[in-house]
């Protein structure tokens, strides 16, 4: 089985590979199309900001290589939201497997939220392969200023002030808003989940 | 719910663990990443390591042992020691550390902290703050609390988070090594004045010390050292002693 990491300029692809290794899986960073194409499984890391992203994807016709893929894809953080239709951060027009907007948190007037939001929080509505074996209300780490809303594709939940999508899933497409590769045992059994699919 | 965050900081020193009291008598507590990993099984939310070596060679090692804890450690981990550049700041991150802290050199030069947060994103950059009590303020300390500036915490505090820091990491060095128990009002002013999460450092003897600091001071996390060291609290007795008095705590 091959373990592919798209290569992109964003960051937490070290830590990826790191929590595969973990898994006794080695994964092969690269942005080579043919070489992501052969791929068993995909991962789409990122952490970093939406509209540079979406230029580099372009600039190497990635992003069109990354919609058409077939076999089991997972989005992380940014590389979920890059997923989706598009995003408030400097309104940039993403990928659009999931027809979902991802948007800023704001704080309510009575209240000062802090942005981002870093940290563990708990995520439920567990409706996908992906969490098997995973408790409801598991904690997640989560790093990340904008969320993608609540959607058809939502199979999981978590609230920050909001309910928003933890992680959605659409055919071969999955992802998630937090780090697995970051959140201690029912982190890497979702990591686990994923490279069985 | 967002969970408050409990987080043991490593002192490293020539790739040990080390931990001073008011900073200084430095005593030997451990491998770095046996105590890391360790404390990540216990349920620790993050760890810090603070890397207080001043040789040359520092650079090379401290990107060597990040590589390392990176490989063993599944909880997101901090860097901070000595880090002046984005040159820097790039190699830890590229070793797999999630976030970096930096403190006098931000202070120095505050052109800094808005080069970090361009370059890698305001998520992992932890302005330090070392402050003292005096004259009737909190004033910020430079060179691991050497070295007095006439600038108050709070001030240095808000300037950074309008620069671009994703968090604050607030010493009390009259706290410090005390056991008596977190600053209270200090805490309190930056968390519930700022928008981006504050980490209260210095003072933790007991459990109630960390129940005070997330009910009165409101702060997003709270980072010790010593009294995990040397086992005086362990961090599942812990947790579950907030978790008993309401607060949310991850397990």
């Amino acid at each position: 089985m091959k373990t592919v990491i798209i290569k992109y300029n964003a960051g937490n692809i070290r830590s990826v590979l790191f929590a595969l290794d973990r898994l006794g899986v080695e994964g092969v960073v690269t942005d080579n199309p043919e070489e992501i194409k052969a791929a068993d499984k995909v991962i789409f890391p990122g952490v970093g900001e939406a509209s540079s992203a979406m230029r580099y994807l372009k600039e190497r016709k990635l992003d069109q290589l990354i919609t058409g893929l077939k076999q089991p894809v997972l989005g992380i953080c940014l590389g979920m939201q890059l997923l989706c239709q598009h995003s408030e951060e400097n309104d940039t027009n993403c990928l659009g497997v999931f027809d979902v907007e991802v948007k800023r948190f704001q704080s309510p007037v009575d209240n000062l939220l802090k942005i981002p939001q870093i940290g563990w929080n708990n995520i439920t509505g567990l409706y996908c392969t992906l969490f098997e074996h995973v408790p409801e209300n598991s904690y997640m780490y989560f790093v990340h200023s904008y969320y993608a809303a609540l959607s058809p594709y939502t199979v999981a939940t978590a609230n920050y002030v909001i309910n928003y999508s933890a992680a959605l899933q659409k055919d071969n497409f999955y992802a998630v808003q937090f780090h697995p590769e970051k959140s201690a045992g029912e982190g890497q059994k979702i990591l686990e989940n994923f490279l069985k699919l | 719910m967002l969970t408050k965050r409990i987080i043991p900081c490593l002192d490293i020193k020539d790739g040990r663990t080390v931990k001073g009291v008011n900073f200084e008598n430095i005593r030997d507590a451990g491998d770095p990443i046996e105590l890391g990993a360790l404390y990540a099984a216990q349920g620790a939310d993050e760890l810090v390591f603070l890397d207080i070596t001043a040789t040359n060679e520092r650079r090379k090692t401290l990107s060597e042992l990040v590589t390392r804890i990176a490989k063993h450690v599944n909880i997101p981990f901090t860097v901070g020691g000595g880090i002046s550049s984005v040159e820097d700041v790039n190699v830890l991150l590229q070793s797999g550390a999630d976030k970096i802290s930096v403190n006098t050199s931000a202070f120095k030069r505050p052109e800094l902290v808005d080069e970090l947060a361009r370059e890698f994103g305001s998520q992992c950059v932890v302005l330090a703050i070392d402050t003292r009590f005096e004259d009737g303020d909190w004033y910020v300390y430079l060179n691991g609390g050497r070295v007095k500036t006439e600038v108050k915490a709070y001030d240095w505090a808000k300037e950074a988070v309008g620069r671009g820091a994703g968090e604050i990491l607030l010493t009390s060095m009259n706290n410090d090594g005390t056991k008596k128990g977190f600053a209270l009002d200090i805490t309190g002013k930056l968390s519930q004045n700022l928008n981006v999460p504050v980490i209260a450092s210095g003072g933790a003897g007991t459990m109630d010390h960390f129940m005070d600091v997330f009910e009165t001071a409101q702060a997003d996390a709270a980072l010790a050292a010593s009294i995990f060291h040397y086992k005086e609290i362990e961090i599942p007795a812990l947790k579950t002693y907030l978790y008993q008095r309401g607060m949310n705590i991850r397990f």
